[in-house]
């Protein structure tokens, strides 16, 4: 089917705006590919059944909207207390000296923009792989951008146990960044990794990460996104499980004008275990679109999707979530809640919850949910001295909780719950 | 202490009138006993008196040590020393006991102008006021009320009162749903906090209880109003006749 005009020329303007980076001879194959698949999408537009509640205009315009630089103030990033192996990128930019060194035993860290000048077979057999393998059902073309256009990010090959998590963290320093990261990131069998990121990004951040996890194998990753009020960002992870593997991927979001997350799971290996959580504080002008896409494809998978969303003033939540369970995935057990606590009547949540399933003998179950503040708590909180404002963000703490429990690691967990708090008692004033 | 008169309330939403014209003076060390048939309004008289919404003061006042209470948030009210024990202990699922123990009592502190209470302070007393009452530290590590028996959240109203150290306690029909052993409990922990300064409405069903926590006065309640009032001995003839008597008296 031919594209809509509209959808050519807004394709078109935007990759006017872009540069194709250089690269040896397997990654411009792979981006050739990639040019060749956004074309033949186009860039997301208001019509599109996909982005029927997130508008993605400021994320497809040629240029990047301007967005103030932020300050954090005193405030000590996330997981600096957690012994990691620290990967810093400026403006989208590896650096090196900001960086620790790259070596852990047991695994192997690369810049994509090195890579791309020698030939590492795993990456070769990862970069836009598994991004192609999550275009159908559903078309995510900024996600062919990215592959198209990421000119850095970093390659992970993970043959044991890491002895560390490894903390991507993305700093900013131009207010008119308009950042294209791509990370690839294989866990041989047996292997086992913890990936942390965070920092602010950029004024418009596109991001994927493609997941290999082989059998045996676990992966687990927690994002941080925020404070910063303007960003504009769409990731994307792509994730494949193999038998008896785990993936388990939080996200605690916090301001930013526009963020939608997507995340691809394939379940190809029996007894696979995919968890993907989050927790959303939202104020004002704030749209955060969790999209989650899982499909189970093997026998006697697990998958879980919490995502918890706090929202007031305007802001809006929207949660897009499928379970497809194939023909042949029997035993599959797959759940799904998403909920919003809705501050004030000004705050908006959408909930497009989906199953598709072709086998029999599967337990699904999915659930959402929009409410407002339990006002019997708050008066039992504030009969007890609490104030209001107190007592309401105990309450929005108690509510995010479920969420944070999907974290597995305890250290982790409660740096996220600090984080938490502290942003909400800052809020307080 | 708590001083009412002629307090008249009706619901927000509904052109309902609960409480109709309600007198009651409660002096410092004072023990005041409220019984009364079921609907007659005593729960909305403590609901009133600690600040929830949903009701309207259509006329009269209530002040504790002459500052109006009417007008004050519900937090301020308690950090003026105003405590309810409810009849209902609201679960807060996701909410743990001891930070909602600590979070209320630094509140409360903090709002007096006293220093907060540092976590190994808290951590000591509130162990020492839980054992006084039987209640174990796994449900101190629960979250709020949930889970717990009727009895337990019962006890743990009382719990939050040997914190908080209030100088006003409203006690809801704290003993229903009460064993004999644990409202002998309860009662103990009540009979401990009594003092000068400190004065309690005990609402309740139950002459049972008023051998326990003996009152100085008994008043009863009847259609939003105190109908009687008398000495302990008044408990005892409403529990051997009930109401029937009592609001054929008035009518
Ligand atoms: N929010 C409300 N909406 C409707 N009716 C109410 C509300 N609150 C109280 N009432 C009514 O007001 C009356 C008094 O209720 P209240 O709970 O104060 O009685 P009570 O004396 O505590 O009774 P009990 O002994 O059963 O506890 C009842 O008829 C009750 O149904
Ligand atoms: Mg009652």
């Amino acid at each position: 089917m031919a594209l809509p005009q509209i959808k050519v020329d807004a394709t078109e303007a935007r990759l006017a705006a872009l540069t194709r980076p250089e690269g040896g001879a397997w990654v411009s194959a792979a981006r050739g590919d990639a040019l060749a698949r956004l074309g033949a999408m186009g860039l997301p537009g208001r019509r599109d059944e996909y982005w029927k509640y997130t508008r993605p205009d400021s994320l497809t315009q040629p240029d990047a909207p301007q967005a103030a630089l932020f300050e954090a103030g005193a405030e000590a990033p996330p997981f600096d207390d957690i012994d990691r192996l620290r990967v810093v990128f400026v403006d989208g930019v590896f650096d090196a000296g900001a960086s620790d060194d790259l070596s852990m035993a047991g695994v192997e860290i690369e810049r994509l923009a090195d890579a791309a000048r020698s030939d590492i077979h795993w990456a070769r057999d990862l970069f836009g792989v598994l991004e192609v393998r999550g275009q159908s059902p559903v078309e995510r073309p900024l996600a062919a951008l990215n592959t198209a256009f990421a000119a850095d990010g970093i390659l992970i090959r993970v043959t044991g146990r890491a002895t560390r998590p490894i903390n991507l963290i993305y700093l900013r320093k131009s207010d008119a960044s308009d950042v294209i990261l791509h990370h690839c990131i294989r866990l041989e069998e047996g292997a086992d990794l913890t990936v942390l990121e965070n920092g602010p990004a950029a004024a418009r951040f596109n991001k994927v990460m493609e997941v290999d996890v082989a059998d045996g194998a676990a992966f687990h990753h927690v994002c941080a996104q925020g404070r910063d009020h303007e960003r504009r960002a769409a990731t994307h992870i792509f994730a494949r499980l193999g038998r008896e593997s785990t993936f388990k991927s939080f996200t605690v979001t916090v301001n930013g004008q526009l963020t939608r997350n997507e995340c691809v799971v394939e379940l190809t290996g029996d007894d696979a275990v995919a968890h993907v959580a989050g927790s959303v504080l939202g104020d004002g002008d704030f749209l955060h679109d969790d999209t989650v896409f899982i499909t189970h494809d093997a026998m006697r998978c697990e998958s879980r999707q919490v995502f918890k969303k706090v929202l007031r003033n305007g802001a809006t939540g929207v949660f897009q979530g499928k379970i497809l369970v194939k023909a042949g995935a029997q035993k599959t057990d797959g759940y799904q809640i998403s909920q919003s606590l809705l501050l004030d009547e000004d705050a908006q949540f959408f909930a497009k919850p989906e199953l598709e399933i072709y086998a029999d003998d599967v337990q699904c179950s999915h659930g959402s949910t929009s409410g407002a503040i339990d006002e019997k708590a708050m008066f039992y909180l504030r009969s007890r001295g609490v104030p209001l404002a107190e007592a309401q963000d105990l309450l929005v703490l108690a509510f995010l909780a479920e969420a944070i429990d999907e974290i597995e690691d305890e250290a982790i967990a409660a740096d996220i719950l600090t984080r938490l708090e502290a942003w909400l008692s800052r809020r307080r004033g | 202490m708590l001083e009412i008169n002629d307090l008249h309330v009706k619901l927000e939403e509904e052109d309902k009138t609960i409480l109709k014209g309600v007198d009651l003076m409660i002096g410092p060390g004072e023990v005041h006993a409220i019984m009364g048939p079921n609907g007659s309004g005593k729960s909305t008289l403590s609901y009133v008196l600690s600040g929830r919404g949903g009701y309207e003061v259509t006329g009269g006042s209530a002040t504790l040590d002459g500052v109006d209470l009417l007008g004050m948030e519900p937090e301020d009210r308690a950090a003026a020393g105003l405590f309810l024990a409810f009849q209902y202990p609201v679960e807060i699922p996701g909410v743990g006991n001891m930070t909602f123990l600590r979070t209320a009592l630094n509140a409360q502190r903090k709002a007096r102008g006293h220093e907060e209470m540092s976590a190994a302070e808290f951590l000591k007393l509130v162990r020492a006021k839980a054992k006084d009452l039987k209640i174990d530290a796994d449900m101190l590590k629960r979250p709020v009320n949930v889970g717990f028996s009727g009895g337990e959240k019962k006890r743990n109203e009382i719990l939050q009162m040997a914190m908080l150290e209030p100088k006003m306690c409203i006690l809801d029909e704290t003993d229903s749903g009460l064993d004999v052993d644990a409202m002998k409990l309860v009662s103990r922990g009540v009979n401990a906090l009594r003092s000068e300064g400190r004065s309690f409405l005990v609402i309740t069903h139950y002459q049972r209880l008023l051998d326990h926590i003996v009152p100085d006065v008994v008043h009863i309640m009847a259609a939003g109003r105190m109908i009687k009032s008398g000495g302990k001995d008044l408990a005892l003839e409403v529990e051997q006749n009930g109401y029937a008597d009592l609001l054929g008296e008035v009518a």
